[in-house]
């Protein structure tokens, strides 16, 4: 298990490295840190998304379908 | 007299409307309490299986989401108490599980903000749907303060830094004179005890108003008379009964 959580750690350490304080961006009286950006992006895309991708249904199932 | 049992028809299956035969005294709370509840959410209202071809959308699929990863977060939470902090900060294994806790909140609050923007760009509170919307509000607060006392929780100097940061906030509203944000006990108890409480019965309250009214249909196209796809239901879909648009 800790060699696990060092292999799982060294990769993702090596691909985002987090070891410094947070970068923030600032806009007048906005603060915010790039991370909790990217998470409201990601959500943007998301509900888009949503709304566009077609889901499948069951067919033949009743009128309604 | 013969005693069968009501539920079990003559070739051994169980029948459960047949469960109707059992004894009633009508006077009693119980049986008054029962006939409203039956009448308002019977069995296949309460777990349909079919919905409105406009639910074949995955917007509809955030609420459920919601309710899975809250159901990943009660269940690791349960885990990391049984197990205790030495286990959760030091061993691997328990990492691992406080890891899945906090991932499962960000889960959580990812598909709820997803599914209150789905809500409200279909004015979902239409067709006295109000209740399912003031408590998706009210779900929404009371977990960014179960969210808020876990962060407090940590123990660590993340922990530290925010509960120092929130006195002076909550002092200036009076409310610190009871709500220590630096009294750690309180602070763990309203997370793994209060707050989870609270946000679990207005979920519950939530899903059953939805199931109580109905998916709400969507705003009807232009040209189009405003629900006339839906038998029994006004424009907004507020079905006043029994049936439930197929
Ligand atoms: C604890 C967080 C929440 C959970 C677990 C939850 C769960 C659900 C589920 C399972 C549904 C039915 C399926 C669906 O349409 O997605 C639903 C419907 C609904 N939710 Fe939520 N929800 C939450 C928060 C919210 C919030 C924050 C709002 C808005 C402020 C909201 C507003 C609504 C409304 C208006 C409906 C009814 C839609 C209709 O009648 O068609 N919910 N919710």
């Amino acid at each position: 298990m800790q060699s696990i959580a060092l292999v799982v750690g060294t990769l993702f350490g090596s691909l985002i490295n987090l070891n410094h304080p947070g970068n923030y961006i600032h806009w007048g009286f906005i603060q915010m840190s790039y991370s909790n950006l990217l998470v409201i992006i990601l959500m943007v895309i998301v509900f888009f998304a949503a709304i566009l991708i077609p889901f499948k249904t069951h067919k033949n199932k009743g009128a309604d379908r | 007299m013969t005693i069968t049992d009501p539920k079990i028809s003559s070739n051994g299956q169980s029948d459960l409307s047949k469960s109707a035969d059992l004894p009633e005294d009508a006077d009693q709370w119980t049986a008054k309490i029962r006939h409203v509840a039956v009448e308002a959410l019977p069995p296949q209202r309460l777990l349909p299986d079919r919905q409105p071809a406009y639910v074949a959308s995955w917007i509809y699929v955030f609420g459920v989401t919601t309710v899975a990863a809250l159901g990943v977060v009660i269940a690791t939470g349960l885990v990391l108490s049984i197990m205790g902090p030495n286990w959760w900060h030091v061993s691997s294994t328990g990492l691992f599980v406080n890891s899945l806790h906090m991932w499962s909140v960000e889960v959580f609050f990812f598909a709820m903000v997803i599914h209150l923007w789905g809500k409200f760009f279909m004015a979902a509170w239409r067709g006295r749907r109000r209740a399912t919307w003031i408590t998706g509000v009210i779900s929404f607060l009371v977990s960014v303060g179960a969210a808020f006392t876990g962060y407090l929780s940590q123990q660590n100097f993340d922990s530290q830094w925010i509960s120092t940061q929130a006195k002076d906030g909550i002092n200036s509203t009076g409310a610190g004179a009871i709500f220590n944000v630096t009294n750690f006990g309180q602070m763990i108890m309203w997370h793994i005890v209060l707050l989870p409480l609270v946000v679990v019965a207005l979920v519950g309250i939530h899903v059953l108003m939805v199931r109580l009214r109905g998916v709400v249909p969507p705003f009807a196209a232009k040209g189009e008379t405003p629900g006339a796809d839906m038998a029994g239901a006004d424009s907004d879909g507020a079905t006043s009964g029994a049936e439930v648009p197929a």
